[in-house]
């Protein structure tokens, strides 16, 4: 049997949910530091330094995976209420269509 | 499978056993501070948004003779490690969340001082990164890009330093016995500016500072 863990409930509101014990958050940091490095690593690698479409397609998801990891657990996402996950979420689609036709109105892309 | 115990807090009510009038009922059955502080990040997302999108706009428009743009000057081992500083201070401040929650106040007050300490950091490096900017020559009003490289970081640095304060508040309600399991919500919105923060971090360190 593995070791007992302990959960805290936040039991205050329907939109309550539970911790899970320190050391999966330490693993999640350790995890996300270790990405970080791969991030960093990219600007000392040669085969990127001419090649922006490549270095595009590592940072990008790496990027993506980050912030939506940092969001999921440590926000805690991924057990508060779906209501919280939609008011963050409408707010990332606005930012990010609002942007991205006004950098492509100033040709910033092509 | 892991045995789980789930501690209860003292204050806290099953929404189900609420009912209109008592105290700390809501019509949605959310707490109204935590849909607030959601609410406010979903229109920070948009300000960031509007602050990155100007930074890519005019990231390569500098014109010839206006003093250097902000990617020749960077140092990027320098902002690898402000990074990963408020990565960890990220990992800190859920451990206070945690730890309020399990009405551990010892471990609360160390992680929230960590998370603030960490912040200094970071902010320290902010100051010390924009002084070594301004040495090479580059200055908020030098270029288009430069002025825009200012407002963005400037802006995020601004958000880190209220943090900062936010978390040395929560610090000082915890020293005058203010702090107890029953506000473990309290710190739990305050963590969600700061991973906010955070968050915004890992897209500035990507795309401005790592993306050519």
């Amino acid at each position: 049997m593995a070791a007992p863990t302990t959960t805290d409930d936040h039991t205050g509101h329907a939109g309550a949910h539970t911790h899970p014990p320190d050391g999966h958050y330490i693993k999640i940091a350790l995890a996300l530091a270790a990405l970080t490095a791969a991030e960093t690593a990219t600007y000392f690698v040669d085969i990127f330094e001419d090649n922006t479409a490549l270095l595009l397609m590592v940072l990008m998801p790496i990027m993506i995976f980050k912030f939506g990891w940092v969001a999921y657990s440590f926000m805690h996402l991924g057990s508060d209420s779906r209501v919280f996950t939609r008011f963050f979420v409408t707010g990332i689609f606005l930012a990010s269509m609002v942007y991205i036709i006004f950098l492509l109105t100033f040709d910033t892309f092509f | 499978l892991a045995e789980t115990a789930t501690i209860e807090h003292a204050g806290d009510h099953h929404a189900g056993d609420l009912k209109p009038g008592d105290h700390g009922w809501t019509y949605t059955g959310l707490s109204n501070e935590k849909l607030a502080m959601w609410l406010f990040l979903g229109t920070e997302c948009l300000l960031f948004g509007g602050l990155i999108s100007t930074y890519i706009l005019y990231k390569s428009r500098v014109p010839e003779g206006t003093g250097p743009a902000p990617h020749d000057l960077y140092d990027i081992p320098f902002t690898s490690v402000s990074s990963f500083v408020l990565l960890m201070s990220s990992l800190t401040m859920v451990l206070a969340v945690t730890a309020i929650a399990r009405g551990d106040v010892r471990n609360t007050r160390v992680w929230l001082t960590t998370t603030a300490m960490l912040g200094g950091i970071f902010i320290s490096g902010q100051v010390y990164e924009f002084t070594s900017f301004l040495k090479e020559g580059m200055g908020f009003t030098t270029n288009v890009a430069s002025s825009a490289f200012f407002t963005l970081t400037g802006f995020h640095g601004v958000h880190v330093s209220l943090g900062i304060l936010m978390l040395l508040s929560l610090l000082l309600l915890s020293f005058r016995g203010k702090l107890g399991p029953e506000r473990a919500e309290t710190v739990e919105i305050i963590g969600l500016y700061w991973h906010f923060v955070d968050v915004v971090w890992i897209l500035i360190f990507t795309v401005v500072y790592l993306v050519p």
